[in-house]
C-alpha cells in the first residue's frame, strides 16, 4: 500500500514540513502539515477582495501557497504532450520575514514533460531569503534554480499574460509562452474555496485560458508544440481536514470553450466530498454542488508498486456532462520527495476535451 | 574364503626389475589357521601387504568374501581393512599418545563395530586388565604385542593378518602371545595367517605354507 | 561423523602427551593473530576517521567550486550558480574555540545540499525545521560532548562569549567538527553573506559555462576518490601493516616449526592410522580439520590480545597522526563484526599456510615404509642446497626491484625479499660456519660439540631464521629511528633559529608589540615571519616568508645551493624548496618554477633545496618581503625575535604582563624544541612497540623450539652421559652450543641489520616522506641489541637445560633400553 508520504501539489501545504518529519510521523498525523493547526497564521475567511498584481505575488503570513502550470500541447505531426510547472512555498513558522537565511519561507519547484510513451520530472528546493527562489510581483517572476516563470511586456494584470515558462531537467526541457484574453477565474464562492465542511478552506483563483506556443525537448528530440494551459494559484494556512487523505482533481478544457475545475477530498470514513466550479467561455465562475454529481474510477493502472485510478467516468447532470477520461500516459508518476500521480488526459461521451488529472494519497 | 590367484608382484629396484611374486596361489578358509614362511625377500610381507591391500598387485586375482581387492578403491581398501581386516605388525605399531584400553578400541570406533561384551573378554583373555591406564612405552613387548593382537581382533575380522608378529620378543614370551592368540583366533572363527621365520611356531599352526622364488611351494 | 571425531580423538591424543608442543603451535598462532589484527585494528580505526572526516560535507569525495585564492566569497555566486542550473550547495568554514579547545565550524545548507554529500539525509529528515531555524542546532560527534562534557542539548558558549546553538548528537560525523545551518555560520564566524565553498551535486541538466557565469572568481574541484588525510597518512599505515605482517610471518614460523615437529612425531601414529583403515583422503581431511579447530581457538586467543594490544598502542598512534598529519582520531577503539572475522580468516589461513609443507607430507605418506623419525633431517640437508638456491634468487629480485622499483610498495618488496633471503640462506651459513669449526677441533668432545650442533640446526633453524629476522628489523628500525633522530634535532636547532617566537592576536596587536619591542635594547632583531598557502600542480603548497637576516643565513641547513642563495632571495625572483617538493615534483637547483599568487603568476628561481622533517606538505621559502608584496592578504601577526639568552625570561613575562599573551601565542625556543621533540617522539613509539613485540615473538620461537628439540636429543646424550659425562657438564655444553649458534645468527642479524636499515633509510623514507637522512650507525646500540638478543636466547636455552641439568639417571638409562 502507500507507506510514504501523501503530499504533493496544491498542498504540498505542509509538504515542507514533512522534510523534517519521519514517514510513521506523517502518516499517523494524517496529511501531516495540512491537519497542522494554523496557530499564528492568517485565516481564511469568506469575502476577499482579490487585488492584482499584489495576490500574484506570495502572501508569506499564509502557511502554504502555490504556482501551478499545466499544459496540454501538441507538436506539428499531432503527437500530443502535457506539461507541468509549478512552484510552492511554505512558511517554516509564523512571524516576521526575516532576509537572509533566517527567512522561515522553504520553496519547492516540480517540473514534467509527458508524452503518450514518457513521463519526465525534476524536483528542486530553496530557501527563502537569499534570492535562489521566489515570485515578484512587479516585473512578474516567480522563479526556483534556473526554472522560471516570467511576466513579459506589456503585462496585463488582470489577465496574468503574457508569460515565458522554463523548465529543464537531466533529460528534459522546454520553453513555452503563454498568452490569455481573458481575466482570470476566481474558483469556489468568489474565491474563497471550502475544503471541508468544518471551514477548511483556501483562497483560489485561476487562469484557465492560457494559449500556448513554444518547444518541447524530450533527450535530444525538439518539438514545436501549441496547446492550452491553465493556471492555479491558491494559498491558505490549513486547507485540509485531519481525516482527510488525499484527493483526485480535475482541470478540463472542453472543446466547447467551457472550463470545468472538479475536485474529490476523499476521508477516512468513506465519505468522498466533491466540490468544482462550471466556466463559461466568457469567464463566469459558478460552485457545482450537487448531491448527484459524481466520480467513479473505471481503470486502474500499476504504478510506482501502487494501485491508481487513471480511468475516471465523470457525472455532473445539472450541466449535462457525463465524460469518461483516458490519461495520456497512464504512468504519469511523480517520484518526487512527495510523491503524486500528475498527468494530461482526454475525455469523451457528451463532451470531448483534453486537461490534466492529480492524485495524491494512492 | 580368502582366495589369492596367480598374484604376481614386481619391484624396480636400483634399475632392475625384481619378480618378487610370479603367480601366488593361497586359499585359507574361516577358521583357518596358516603359517607362511619362506627366506628373507622371498615376497612373505609383500603377500600380506598385498592381501591387506596396503599395496598394490601388477597381476592376479585376491578375493576377501567375495570381495576382489584389487577392483578396490583406497577408500574401499581402507573400509575392508578397518572392517574385515585385523593387521599386526611386528613392531607392535600401538598409538604412543594413547593408553592400552584407547589403543585397543579405536579401530573397532572408527569402524563404528565396537562391541562392549567382547572388548571385555578381549580384555580379559589378553590379561590387560591391570594395564589400561598405562601408555605403550609403560609396557613391556609382550604387553604390547598382546594390545595389538587385541585392537586387530576388535573388529571381528574375517582375516588376521600378522607380519613376525613374535619377531621382538623371547621366546617364551613368543609361545605365549601366539598360544592367546591362536585360542581367540578359534574363539572369533576368524582365518589367521601369519609370517614367520619360525618353524617352530609355525608347526603350531593347522598349516604351514612355504614361499620360494615367487610361488608357494 | 563419529569416525571423524575417533580419528580426531587419536589425533588430539598427541598434544596431550605433548602439551609444550600444543603450547608452542597455539602461541604461535596467537601471537601471529594478535599483532597482525592489532594493527589491523588500528588502522582500520583509522580509515574510519579519515572516511569520516571526508564525508563530513563535503570532503574531497565531493565536486567542489572554491575561490580562486581558496578565499570566501560573496554568497551571491551561489544565488546566481543555481539560477544558471548548477546544483551547487553552500558551505562556510571557519574554526572556532570553545573552552580553549578550537573546532572546525562547517556552516550547511540542508536544503539543496546534494543527497550523496554523506550525512545530508539524517539532517534533512531529522528535524530540518528546528536545524535552520534560529538559534538553530549544532551537530556533533558523541565524542565532542565527551571533549566539552557537556550533555546533548547544551549551549555551549564560544570563547569570545557568543552562545552557540544547542549541541545535537550525529554519529557519522568526524570529532572535532561542528556543523550548523550557513545562517547560524555567517553570524557565528561574523562573515555575512559569505561562503568557502559550493558542493556540486550529481544531478543533471542543462547549465551554463562557470565562467559566464561566476568570471574567474570561482575554480573547480574535481572529487578524489581518496581524501587528503588517507593519501598523506598512507606512508604512516603502510609502516604499521609493515610491521604487522612481520609479526605475523615470524609467528607463522613459530607455527611452521611446531607443526613440522608434531607432524614428524606423528608419523607413525598416521600410518597406523592407515593400516587400521583410515582412507588418506580421510585422514587428511581430518587433519585439516583439527588444524583448522586449533586456528579458530588461538585465532579467538589471537584476536583478544590483538584488541588489547590495539587498544594499547591507539593513543601514541592516535598522537603520531595528530601531531604529523592533523588527523582526528577517536581515542575509543570501536571494531566491526568484520575485523573479527578476517581475524579467524587470518589465523586459519595462516596456519594452513604453515602446516601446507606437513599436510602435503601427510597426504602423500605412504603406509608401508619403516618408522624412521630422522628421515626428516636428512631430507632437511638436501633441502638446504635448495633453500640457499631460492635464497639467491630472493636476493636478485631484491636488487632487480632495488633497481627499477620507484614506490613504496616496491621499497617495502625489497625489504621484504632482502629478509626472507637472508633467512632462507641463514640455515646455510650456520651450516658452513658449523662444520669449519668441526674441522678445526681436535680433541674429540669438541668434535662432537660441532658435529652436534650441525644436527641440531635443522630443528632449530626456523627459529634462528625468526630470531634472524626480529633481530636485523630491530637493528634496521633502531638504526633508522636514532638517524632521524639526530638529523632532526640539528635540524631543528638550525630551523628554530629565533630566541622568541611570537604570535599576536591580530595585526593591530602585532604592530603594538613590535613598536613596543623597538624600544627594548635587549631584543637584537625582530624576525617578521609569513606563510601562505598556495596550490601548486595539483597540491597545495605552503610558501614561507624568511626576513633577510643573518640568523638564517648563518643557521638555516641547507641540502644543496647556489653560492649566495640566501642573497639571491632578496629580489624576489629567487626561492629554496623543500626536499619533499624538489623529489616529488623533481625539481633541483636551477629550475624555474611559476607559483600562482593573487597578483598574478610568480616566477622563481630555485636557488637551493633545503630539509622539512615531518610537513606532509611540499613548501616553499622566499624573502619576507617578496612574500608580502605577492600575498598582500597574509597575517603579519607571527615573528621571532633575537635575544641574548639570559634576558629571555625576563622579556617573556613582561611581553605577557603588557599584551596578555599566553603560552600559546609566546614561547621560547627551548619550549619549542621540546614540543617538536615530543611530537616527534611519539611518532616513532608504535613503531618501537611493534618492534619490541617482534622480538617477543622471536624469543618464545626460540624457546619452544629449543624446548620441542630437547626431548628428541635424549638419544643423543645418554651415550655422553654413559661415557661418564656428567649431567651438569652436558647441560652445560648444551648451553654454550645454543648459545653459540644464538651469537652467529645475532651476528649475522647486525650487517643484514644495518642493510635493512640503509633500505629504510634510502628507500621506503624517500618514498614515503620525501626526505632522505644521513645515515649513520651508532654502535653502543648494535651492541646493546646484541645483548638483548643473548639474554632472550639464554632465557630460552635455560629451561630445556636446566630439565637436562636435573634429569633422573632412570630415563637416561630408559633411552638404552628403548633403543632398537
Amino acid at each position: 500500500m502507500n507507506d510514504s508520504v501523501t503530499i504533493s501539489r496544491r498542498a504540498f501545504a505542509g509538504g515542507l514540513a514533512l522534510l523534517g518529519l519521519e514517514r510513521a510521523a506523517a502518516r499517523a498525523q494524517g496529511f501531516a502539515g495540512l491537519g497542522e493547526n494554523a496557530e499564528g497564521f492568517a485565516a481564511v475567511v469568506p469575502g476577499k477582495t482579490f487585488a492584482f498584481p499584489a495576490d500574484h505575488g506570495p502572501h508569506p503570513q499564509f502557511r502554504i501557497e502555490w504556482w501551478y502550470v499545466t499544459a496540454n500541447l501538441k507538436d506539428s505531426a499531432g503527437a500530443a504532450y502535457g506539461a507541468q510547472w509549478t512552484l510552492f512555498r511554505q512558511a517554516t513558522r509564523p512571524g516576521a520575514q526575516q532576509q537572509g537565511w533566517a527567512n522561515p519561507q522553504i520553496w519547492m519547484g516540480h517540473t514534467a514533460v509527458t508524452s503518450a510513451d514518457t513521463h519526465r520530472y525534476a524536483e528542486a528546493f530553496a530557501r527563502g531569503g537569499v534570492g535562489q527562489a521566489g515570485v515578484d510581483t512587479k516585473p512578474f517572476l516567480a522563479w526556483i534554480d534556473s526554472w522560471e516563470m516570467r511576466g513579459l511586456d506589456p503585462m496585463r494584470e488582470a489577465m496574468l499574460a503574457p508569460l515565458d515558462l522554463k523548465a529543464s531537467g537531466a533529460d528534459f526541457s522546454y520553453a513555452l509562452r503563454l498568452d490569455a484574453d481573458r481575466p482570470v477565474v476566481l474558483q469556489g464562492d468568489a474565491g474563497y474555496s471550502r475544503k471541508s465542511e468544518r471551514g477548511q478552506a483556501s483562497y483560489y483563483y485561476s487562469q484557465p485560458y492560457f494559449k500556448v506556443t513554444g518547444r518541447i525537448s524530450l533527450g535530444d528530440q525538439p518539438a514545436e508544440v501549441t496547446g492550452l494551459a491553465w493556471m492555479d494559484r491558491e494559498w491558505s494556512s490549513q486547507p485540509l481536514a485531519p481525516d482527510q487523505t488525499g484527493w483526485d482533481w480535475f482541470s478540463l478544457h472542453l472543446n466547447s470553450g467551457e472550463k470545468l475545475m472538479l475536485y474529490r477530498l476523499r476521508q477516512k470514513d468513506g465519505r468522498n466530498d466533491l466540490f468544482g466550479n462550471w466556466i463559461t467561455p466568457d469567464g463566469r465562475s459558478v460552485e457545482i454542488a450537487s448531491a448527484d454529481n459524481s466520480i467513479t474510477s473505471t481503470v486502474v493502472t500499476d504504478v510506482a508498486g501502487r494501485k491508481v485510478p487513471t480511468g475516471w467516468r465523470v457525472l455532473i447532470p445539472a450541466h449535462g456532462l457525463a465524460i469518461e477520461t483516458t490519461p495520456l500516459n497512464a504512468k504519469s508518476w511523480m517520484g518526487t520527495s512527495f510523491p503524486y500521480w500528475e498527468g494530461p488526459i482526454s475525455f469523451a461521451g457528451s463532451h470531448a476535451g483534453l486537461g490534466y488529472l492529480e492524485m495524491t494519497g494512492y | 574364503m580368502l582366495s589369492v590367484r596367480n598374484l604376481t608382484k614386481t619391484y624396480r629396484s636400483a634399475g632392475e626389475q625384481v619378480a618378487v611374486l610370479r603367480g601366488v596361489n593361497l586359499d585359507i578358509a574361516a577358521g583357518e589357521r596358516v603359517a607362511l614362511s619362506g627366506e628373507s625377500g622371498s615376497g612373505k610381507s609383500t603377500l600380506l601387504h598385498l592381501i591387506a591391500g596396503l599395496d598394490a598387485a601388477d597381476g592376479g586375482e585376491i578375493r576377501l568374501a567375495y570381495l576382489s581387492v584389487a577392483d578396490l578403491s583406497d577408500a574401499g581398501r581402507a573400509e575392508l581393512r578397518r572392517e574385515r581386516l585385523g593387521l599386526v605388525f611386528q613392531q607392535f605399531n600401538l598409538i604412543p599418545s594413547l593408553n592400552v584400553e584407547d589403543n585397543l578400541v579405536f579401530q573397532s570406533r572408527i569402524a563404528g563395530r565396537h562391541d562392549a561384551a567382547w572388548h571385555a573378554e578381549l580384555v580379559d583373555r589378553l590379561g590387560l586388565g591391570a594395564l589400561l591406564k598405562r601408555y605403550p612405552e609403560q609396557l613391556s613387548g609382550g604387553q604390547q604385542q598382546r594390545v595389538a593382537i587385541g585392537r586387530a581382533l576388535a573388529v571381528k575380522p574375517l582375516l588376521l593378518l600378522a607380519d613376525e608378529p613374535t619377531g621382538n620378543l623371547d621366546e617364551a614370551t613368543a609361545d605365549d602371545v601366539l598360544a592367546l592368540t591362536r585360542d581367540l583366533v578359534t574363539r572369533t572363527g576368524c582365518g589367521f595367517l601369519m609370517v614367520t621365520h619360525s618353524t617352530r611356531l609355525a608347526a603350531t599352526l593347522d598349516r604351514q605354507v612355504h614361499l620360494h622364488a615367487g610361488l608357494i611351494a | 561423523m563419529s569416525r571423524v571425531f575417533w580419528i580426531l580423538a587419536v589425533l588430539l591424543s598427541h598434544w596431550r602427551r605433548h602439551p609444550m608442543q600444543l603450547a608452542t603451535l597455539l602461541i604461535g598462532l596467537i601471537a601471529a593473530t594478535a599483532l597482525w589484527s592489532g594493527v589491523q585494528a588500528l588502522n582500520a580505526q583509522a580509515r574510519s576517521s579519515y572516511d569520516r572526516a571526508a564525508a563530513t560535507f563535503g570532503g574531497a569525495r565531493t565536486a567542489m567550486l572554491v575561490g580562486r585564492d581558496d578565499a570566501n566569497f560573496p554568497q551571491v555566486l551561489f544565488v546566481e550558480l543555481r539560477r544558471a542550473g548548477w546544483p551547487v550547495s553552500p558551505v562556510l568554514e571557519g574554526r572556532i574555540q570553545i573552552g580553549g579547545r578550537s573546532f572546525r565550524l562547517l556552516g550547511i545548507e540542508p536544503v539543496t545540499l546534494p543527497a550523496e554529500v554523506g550525512n545530508a539525509p539524517t539532517i534533512a529528515r531529522s528535524g530540518l525545521q528546528s536545524f535552520v531555524t534560529p538559534p538553530g542546532e549544532m551537530l556533533v560527534a558523541r565524542e565532542v560532548l565527551a571533549d566539552l562534557d557537556l550533555p546533548e542539548g547544551a549551549t555551549p558558549t564560544a570563547s569570545g562569549g557568543t552562545l552557540l546553538p544547542p549541541l545535537r548528537v550525529q554519529p557519522d560525523l568526524a570529532p572535532g567538527v561542528l556543523v550548523v545551518d550557513i545562517g547560524v555560520a555567517q553570524r557565528l564566524l561574523d562573515v555575512p553573506d559569505q561562503v568557502s565553498r559550493l558542493l556540486i551535486g550529481k544531478t543533471k541538466g542543462p547549465r551554463a559555462a562557470l565562467e559566464t557565469v561566476a568570471g574567474d572568481k570561482l575554480r573547480l574541484v574535481e572529487p578524489d576518490a581518496q581524501s587528503d588525510l588517507e593519501r598523506l597518512t598512507d606512508s604512516f599505515h603502510l609502516n604499521l601493516t609493515a610491521f604487522g605482517l612481520l609479526s605475523f610471518v615470524v609467528g607463522l614460523f613459530i607455527v611452521n616449526s611446531a607443526i613440522g615437529l608434531a607432524f614428524e612425531q606423528r608419523r607413525p601414529m598416521l600410518r597406523t592410522l592407515r593400516a587400521c583403515g583410515v582412507s588418506a583422503r580421510l585422514l587428511n581431511t581430518v587433519l585439516v580439520i583439527e588444524l583448522v579447530a586449533l586456528a579458530l581457538i588461538a585465532g579467538v586467543a589471537g584476536l583478544v590480545c590483538g584488541y588489547a594490544i590495539a587498544a594499547s598502542l591507539l593513543p601514541d598512534v592516535a598522537a603520531s597522526l595528530r601531531g604529523l598529519y592533523g588527523a582526528q582520531i577517536p581515542g575509543q577503539l570501536t571494531l566491526r563484526s568484520e575485523w573479527w572475522i578476517a581475524g579467524l580468516a587470518i589465523s586459519v589461513l595462516g596456519a594452513l599456510a604453515a602446516a601446507a609443507a606437513s599436510l602435503l607430507k601427510a597426504a602423500r605418506l605412504p603406509v608401508l615404509v619403516a618408522a624412521q623419525p630422522q628421515a626428516w633431517q636428512q631430507a632437511q640437508h638436501r633441502w638446504l642446497i635448495v633453500q640457499s638456491a631460492v635464497a639467491l634468487a630472493v636476493f636478485a629480485a631484491a636488487g632487480v626491484l632495488l633497481w627499477y622499483g620507484d614506490s613504496l610498495l616496491s621499497g617495502f618488496a625489497v625489504l621484504a625479499a632482502l629478509l626472507l633471503a637472508a633467512a632462507l640462506v641463514l640455515p646455510a651459513i650456520l651450516e658452513r660456519v658449523l662444520s669449519l669449526g668441526q674441522r678445526g677441533a681436535r680433541r674429540p668432545l669438541a668434535v662432537w660439540f660441532w658435529a652436534d650442533s650441525r644436527q641440531q640446526l635443522s630443528g632449530l633453524s626456523l627459529a634462528l631464521m625468526a630470531l634472524l629476522l626480529a633481530l636485523a628489523v630491530n637493528v634496521g628500525v633502531g638504526t633508522m629511528v636514532e638517524s632521524f633522530s639526530r638529523t632532526f634535532v640539528g635540524w631543528l636547532d638550525g630551523r628554530l633559529a629565533a630566541d622568541v617566537y611570537v604570535s599576536a592576536r591580530d595585526d593591530a596587536q602585532a604592530m603594538a608589540i613590535k613598536a613596543w619591542l623597538r624600544g627594548r635594547p635587549e631584543v637584537a632583531a625582530i624576525l617578521p615571519g609569513g606563510r601562505a598557502d598556495a596550490q601548486f600542480r595539483g597540491a597545495p603548497i605552503e610558501i614561507l616568508g624568511l626576513p633577510d637576516h643573518a640568523t638564517y643565513s648563518e643557521h638555516w641547513p641547507l641540502l644543496e645551493s647556489t653560492a649566495n642563495a640566501w642573497i639571491r632571495l632578496r629580489p624576489g625572483d629567487a626561492a629554496l624548496i623543500s626536499e619533499q617538493l624538489s623529489r616529488r615534483l623533481k625539481l633541483g637547483v636551477g629550475d624555474r618554477i611559476t607559483v600562482p599568487a593573487p597578483g598574478g603568476n610568480w616566477p622563481l628561481e630555485i636557488v637551493g633545496i633545503y630539509a622539512d622533517y615531518g610537513n606532509p606538505k611540499g613548501q616553499i621559502t622566499v624573502n619576507y618581503a617578496a612574500l608580502t608584496r605577492r600575498f598582500p592578504a597574509i597575517p603579519t601577526t607571527r615573528f621571532g625575535l633575537r635575544v641574548a639568552t639570559p634576558e629571555i625570561p625576563a622579556l617573556l613575562s613582561a611581553l605577557r604582563e603588557q599584551f596578555g599573551l599566553d603560552d600559546r601565542s609566546l614561547a621560547d625556543q627551548a619550549t619549542m624544541k621540546a614540543e617538536s621533540k615530543r611530537i616527534f617522539n611519539r611518532t616513532f613509539a608504535v613503531t618501537a612497540a611493534l618492534n619490541t613485540f617482534t622480538l617477543g615473538v622471536a624469543g618464545v620461537a626460540l624457546l619452544t623450539s629449543l624446548l620441542t628439540l630437547s626431548n628428541s636429543r635424549l638419544p643423543q646424550l645418554a651415550p655422553l652421559w654413559a661415557i661418564g659425562i656428567t649431567r651438569r657438564r652436558l647441560a652445560a655444553i648444551e648451553l654454550v652450543k645454543t648459545l653459540s649458534v644464538a651469537l652467529i645468527t645475532a651476528l649475522l642479524a647486525l650487517p643484514l641489520g644495518l642493510l635493512v636499515a640503509w633500505c629504510l633509510i634510502a628507500v621506503v623514507n624517500v618514498k614515503a616522506f620525501g626526505w632522505r637522512l644521513p645515515f649513520h650507525v651508532f654502535p653502543l646500540q648494535l651492541l646493546e641489541l646484541l645483548g638483548v638478543a643473548m639474554a632472550a636466547s639464554l632465557l630460552a636455552a635455560l629451561l630445556p637445560v636446566m630439565k637436562l641439568a636435573r634429569m633422573q639417571p632412570a630415563s637416561l638409562i630408559k633411552i638404552f633400553a628403548d633403543e632398537r
